[in-house]
């Protein structure tokens, strides 16, 4: 496991020089928020964050992304024959990744990268990928990690973790990607066992500072049933606008739809995110809805999060507690209560 | 690596038009490869995406039967965008189908059973496939007695009405099609709802498997007629519809509990529905 230390202002100009390996992208400060963009003359890393709004997701598995093209033009022979898009998987770096945000990578591989499909969009970009995660010193008050199986330094996911010791940066590399990242990382220099220990103690130290602790562990044992037909939903989901914030900020959440784009004669058919908040999710071409009302598609997002996934992939909650849904649902609507609540049902 | 949301291009060889309100269309296709007519081995009860570039896709069940060789057929209702379309398009039309997809009926099961199939109005496909697939002489003798009670709401709006009437005059299955009413003097068949109909001809549970597939009033209609003639939930099955769009368990939407309708299903049975949430 290679360790290498950099001073804050160096470790920008190894950056720029690893550009040259992959496309780098960083957390950049962009009106109120911070989100991840790719390293260039206009976008410099800013990594005195604490989480982008939006979830780095979207850098594996975009908003919208173009599967197949075809053209509709009869007098080409291929006419109507869908063809694969070109692809740029090319290696990239996620630098300054939270290690929630890593985990929910895993915690989604299980649906796009399963023993019986394998999604080549998803996985060809996730392998393409090289996670540098910058650990919390200082997590969010919405912050539950903890509780969900990961934690501020947490490695795992991760195939470089960067600890901010205040004047410096020191990355550890944890899988062979990472080896491979911090082996083409010029300049830094060895770490000395005061920076290895300070390093130590801020992982520890960063844990007292997650306020929250969430109960899951009697999820698993629970009915299905039971928890669906429970009476606390009408109230659990009487707040709800049905928005989709939470999904679409969300980095565990992976639905999307399929849909066909024409422009003159030539056509993409391209996915995009979906919601399962939204009616049209579920509508049939007879009118028939199984979750026409509200409250059914709030009870849908957090039975497939809390219980559904836990039986499905026994791998814990879908979810890596990095609190985002908590913090800007418009009506308070807060996760960690709702798996309380489940989790006390009987 | 495979990408599984590629779709066979096949060509339109026929387009049968099915019902008197020609809102059912059966379209036969030929893959223009012939490999993909291998990749695409399926079992009675499994479903396909039908791909219209420019349009979408549409999980429909498959009419045909693996017996059938050198082609598959769909059977159509007219109901949205892409159903829309393609009963505009033509013979020789090129368009495009993804599968099979989803589960299929229990054929292991079934072996050495009486098998009792219910059917209601477009929802005949699979059913038919089903039909077509025993009835072949390789299979025959996999199954004991073959009993089918098919019903519409009138005679014009039955499916495959030219085999309907071959498989009246075997003897090797014993048929009951129904309609809900007609004027017509010369109907020689049944008159009343499936669920009524099925009181009537299906005299025993014995050693017999019951496959559903219809209507939601008419399951739910059909379901205590079973379980009174003595049918467990586990030898009810039913053939579920869910909106879907990827077919093959990832993109989330056609999902009741922790079972996705369409890689765990579309078959269910009943012992196995009851413990899921009814949201469907």
């Amino acid at each position: 496991m290679t360790l290498k230390l950099f001073t804050k202002e160096q470790w920008l100009t190894t950056l720029e020089g690893l550009k040259e390996s992959y496309k780098i992208f960083v957390p950049v400060k962009d009106g109120d928020f911070h989100t991840f963009k790719e390293l260039d003359e206009r976008n410099k890393p800013d990594f005195d964050y604490q989480n982008t709004r939006m979830s780095p997701k979207s850098l594996v598995y975009p908003q919208s992304e173009r599967m197949f093209e075809y053209t509709l033009d009869d007098n080409d022979p291929d006419a109507h024959i869908m063809k694969e898009s070109e692809k740029d998987y090319s290696p990239r770096a996620i630098v300054g990744i939270r290690p929630c945000d890593a985990h929910a990578f895993q915690i989604v591989k299980l649906n796009f990268d399963n023993p019986e499909y394998r999604d080549p969009l998803w996985v060809k970009r996730f392998e393409s990928t090289t996670l540098v995660g910058l650990g919390c010193n200082e997590p969010c008050p919405t912050c539950f990690c903890t509780s969900v199986g990961g934690g501020p330094f947490d490695e795992k996911g991760l195939d470089v973790i960067v600890f901010d010791l205040g004047e410096t940066f020191l990355a550890k590399a944890i899988t062979e990607k990472g080896e491979d990242f911090v082996n083409k990382a010029q300049g830094g220099s060895e770490a000395d066992n005061t920076t290895l220990k300070a390093a130590e103690e801020l992982s520890v130290s960063s844990l007292d500072k997650i306020s929250v602790s969430v109960s899951t562990d009697k999820l698993k044992d629970k009915v299905i049933n039971e928890l669906f037909e429970a009476p606390f939903w009408d109230d659990v989901g009487f707040a709800c606008i049905n928005c989709g914030t939470c999904t679409y900020l969300c980095p565990t959440c992976w639905c999307f739809d399929i849909q066909d784009e024409v422009l003159g004669k030539e056509g993409d058919r391209i996915r995009n995110w979906d919601s399962c908040m939204f009616p049209l999710f579920t509508l049939h071409g007879s009118g028939h809805n199984p979750r026409d009302k509200k409250v059914q598609r709030v009870r849908q997002r957090f039975m497939h999060k809390l219980k559904y996934y836990v039986d499905k992939y026994d791998n814990g909650v879908q979810c890596s507690g990095c609190g985002r849904c908590v913090r800007y649902c418009p009506v308070n609507i807060d996760i960690r209560e709702v798996a309380e609540i489940m989790n006390g049902y009987s | 690596m495979e990408n599984p949301y590629l779709p066979y291009p096949v060509r339109i060889d026929d387009i049968i038009t099915e019902t008197e309100d020609r809102n059912l269309k059966t379209f036969k296709f030929i893959f223009l490869n012939p490999e993909d007519e291998e990749k695409f081995s399926y079992t009675p009860g499994q479903f396909a995406e039908l791909s219209v570039p420019g349009k979408g896709e549409i999980p429909i069940g498959i009419a045909s039967s693996p017996t059938e060789k050198g082609f598959v057929t769909f059977t159509i209702n007219k109901v949205g965008l892409v159903t829309t379309h393609m009963h505009n398009m033509q013979k020789d039309d090129i368009m495009g189908i993804r599968g099979p997809l989803g589960n299929w009926y229990p054929w292991e099961e079934m072996e050495g059973k009486n098998v009792v199939i219910i059917g209601g109005g477009f929802a005949f496909t699979t059913l038919r496939s089903s039909i077509v697939y025993m009835l072949n002489p390789e299979n025959r003798k996999r199954f004991k007695d073959i009993t089918v009670v098919y019903g519409a709401r009138s005679p014009g709006l039955l499916l495959y009405r030219d085999e309907l009437a071959e498989w009246e005059k075997r003897d090797d299955i014993n048929m009951h099609i129904t309609v809900d009413g007609t004027d017509d003097p010369d109907w020689k068949y049944n008159v009343g709802f499936v669920p009524t109909i099925t009181e009537e001809k299906i005299t025993s549970a014995d050693n017999a498997i019951a496959i559903v597939c219809g209507p939601p009033i008419m399951i739910k209609f059909t379901q205590p007629v079973l379980e009174k003639l003595g049918f467990p939930p586990e030898r009810i099955i039913l053939s579920l519809e869910m909106r879907m769009k990827c077919g093959i368990g990832i993109c989330g939407r056609c999902n009741i509990g922790d079972q996705y309708v369409c890689k765990d299903g579309p078959v269910f049975s009943l012992a196995k529905l009851k413990q899921m949430p009814g949201e469907y």
